[in-house]
């Protein structure tokens, strides 16, 4: 995928704030590819964690915003445990979905899809922490 | 030995019977655990964002409580609990302005938290403490070597800072059960994620994981898979079923929280735990190993 850039894409205030609602620094990142590698969801995902991280580097947050990733992560904290940088790659998932649920982003807890049979079926903590992760 | 202890909202419904084997087993182990007054859910998943201190309000206020028992440890059984209380004390620890906020809008509380008051505790890392030649003691039935697979899943181990045990090797469970005379086996799946929360709006990714988790455990022999977390059990236990109904050659494995084995081990009746709430039905291996 080619990206053009220049110095104004490059540091975006999206990209400040990504930072820091997330409190990581991204650009500590060197690619290395360990988060993308043990995270369970990332078959599902459109962008997968360390090219997440990457775009965030180069600005892109419209980008990421555009892809289903962080709607996709679990919250496991798998990426950033492994992370040899100490990159919160979990910490910029949340971050990604708080900027795109304050931007007003549709919900994604589809909730409303699911029979009342399945809602009742369901233990609380599954449908809480659905919520918790996906709305703000 | 009296400790706190605060239940959560799954251990009174879907997750009964890792309350009822949990307390049992430890009025065996002369634990007294007092639960909590006018508790509130913790909001399960602890919040990773700097800027919404909202979310932390339900948390902190399950301290307050403890804090008010006025004993300065909390017993969780589940793991989503353990993780969320313990993150949110390190956050206001860690940040003394959002502190600040959260107490000020916390006012009609009659009690302050500041962090560290209260430290908080997870059934396994409690159940470690216990002298292993009492725990020994207590157990009256031979499980003959029963094979069984130690499931830790994300939140007892993630992140480092309220890791019960190693991130990535956790031996907690595995002691707690060879000392109860049963057989852990290798087991790499045992910190990987199930899926968690998607299991409700991807369900699919869930029943992937799910699939990986129980080959990894029935292929390194194990009978049953024992694990600490109600939205893993729901989890394994649930969608091993669906696997099972869509493909019959899909070998299942039972599911059972740790207390309900050691529970039974340690000579409570059986027929505490209600064995309907099981989708994979663990009675014919428990009943092979004349534990029934
Ligand atoms: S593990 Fe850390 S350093 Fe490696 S690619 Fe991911 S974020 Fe970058
Ligand atoms: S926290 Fe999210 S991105 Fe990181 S490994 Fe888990 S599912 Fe993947």
């Amino acid at each position: 995928m080619a990206i053009s850039l220049n110095k104004e894409k490059l540091r975006t205030q999206e990209c400040e704030k990504l930072q820091e609602v997330s409190g990581t620094n991204v650009y500590s990142c060197y690619q290395c590819g360990n988060c993308t590698a043990g995270c369970p969801c990332v078959d599902a995902m459109d962008i997968p964690p360390h090219e997440v991280i990457r775009l965030a580097q180069f600005g892109q947050i419209e980008k990421i915003l555009d892809s289903n990733t962080m709607w996709i992560c679990a919250s496991c904290v798998t990426c950033s445990v492994r992370c040899p940088r100490s990159v919160d790659i979990s910490g910029v998932m949340e971050a990604l979905r708080q900027i795109a649920l304050q931007n007003g982003n549709e919900d994604v807890t589809k909730l409303g899809e699911l029979s009342s049979e399945e809602l009742e079926e369901l233990p609380q903590i599954a449908v809480i922490s659905n919520f918790r992760k996906l709305t703000s | 030995m009296e400790i706190s202890y605060y239940p959560g909202c799954t251990l009174k419904t879907k997750a009964i019977n890792f309350e009822t084997s949990a307390l049992a087993l430890l009025e065996k182990l002369d634990v007294k655990a007092i639960e909590l007054k006018d508790w509130n859910c913790c909001g399960v998943m602890f919040s990773q964002s700097q800027d919404n201190l909202m979310k932390q309000l339900a948390p902190i206020r399950t301290l307050i409580r403890a804090k008010e028992s006025g004993r300065d440890r909390l017993l969780t059984l589940c793991s989503m609990c353990y993780n969320t209380l313990k993150r949110s004390a390190l956050f206001i620890q860690e940040n003394e302005d959002k502190r600040d906020k959260i107490n000020d809008f916390m006012d009609l509380e009659e009690t302050e938290y500041f962090g560290n008051e209260i430290e908080v505790v997870n059934i396994l890392t409690l159940l470690d403490e216990i002298d292993k030649d009492k725990l020994k003691a207590s157990i009256v039935k031979d499980a003959k070597d029963l094979k069984v697979a130690t499931y830790y899943g994300c939140l007892l181990t993630r992140p480092k800072e309220v890791a019960i045990d190693n991130v990535e090797d956790p031996q907690i469970m595995e002691n707690l059960l060879e000392a109860a005379g049963c057989k852990p086996v290798y087991f790499p799946f045992k910190t990987e994620c199930c899926a968690s929360f998607q299991v409700v709006s991807r369900k699919d990714i869930a029943r992937e994981r799910t699939r990986k988790i129980v080959d990894s455990a029935r292929k390194n022999g194990a009978e049953m898979i024992l694990l600490a977390c109600p939205l893993c059990e729901y989890n394994l236990d649930k969608l091993q079923k669906e696997l099972h109904e869509e493909d019959s050659t899909f070998e299942t494995l039972p599911v059972l929280y740790v207390t309900q084995l050691l529970a039974i081990l340690a000579g409570v009746d059986p027929e505490i735990n209600d064995y309907s709430k099981h989708y994979i039905d663990p009675r014919p291996v428990l009943e092979r190993k004349g534990l029934l």
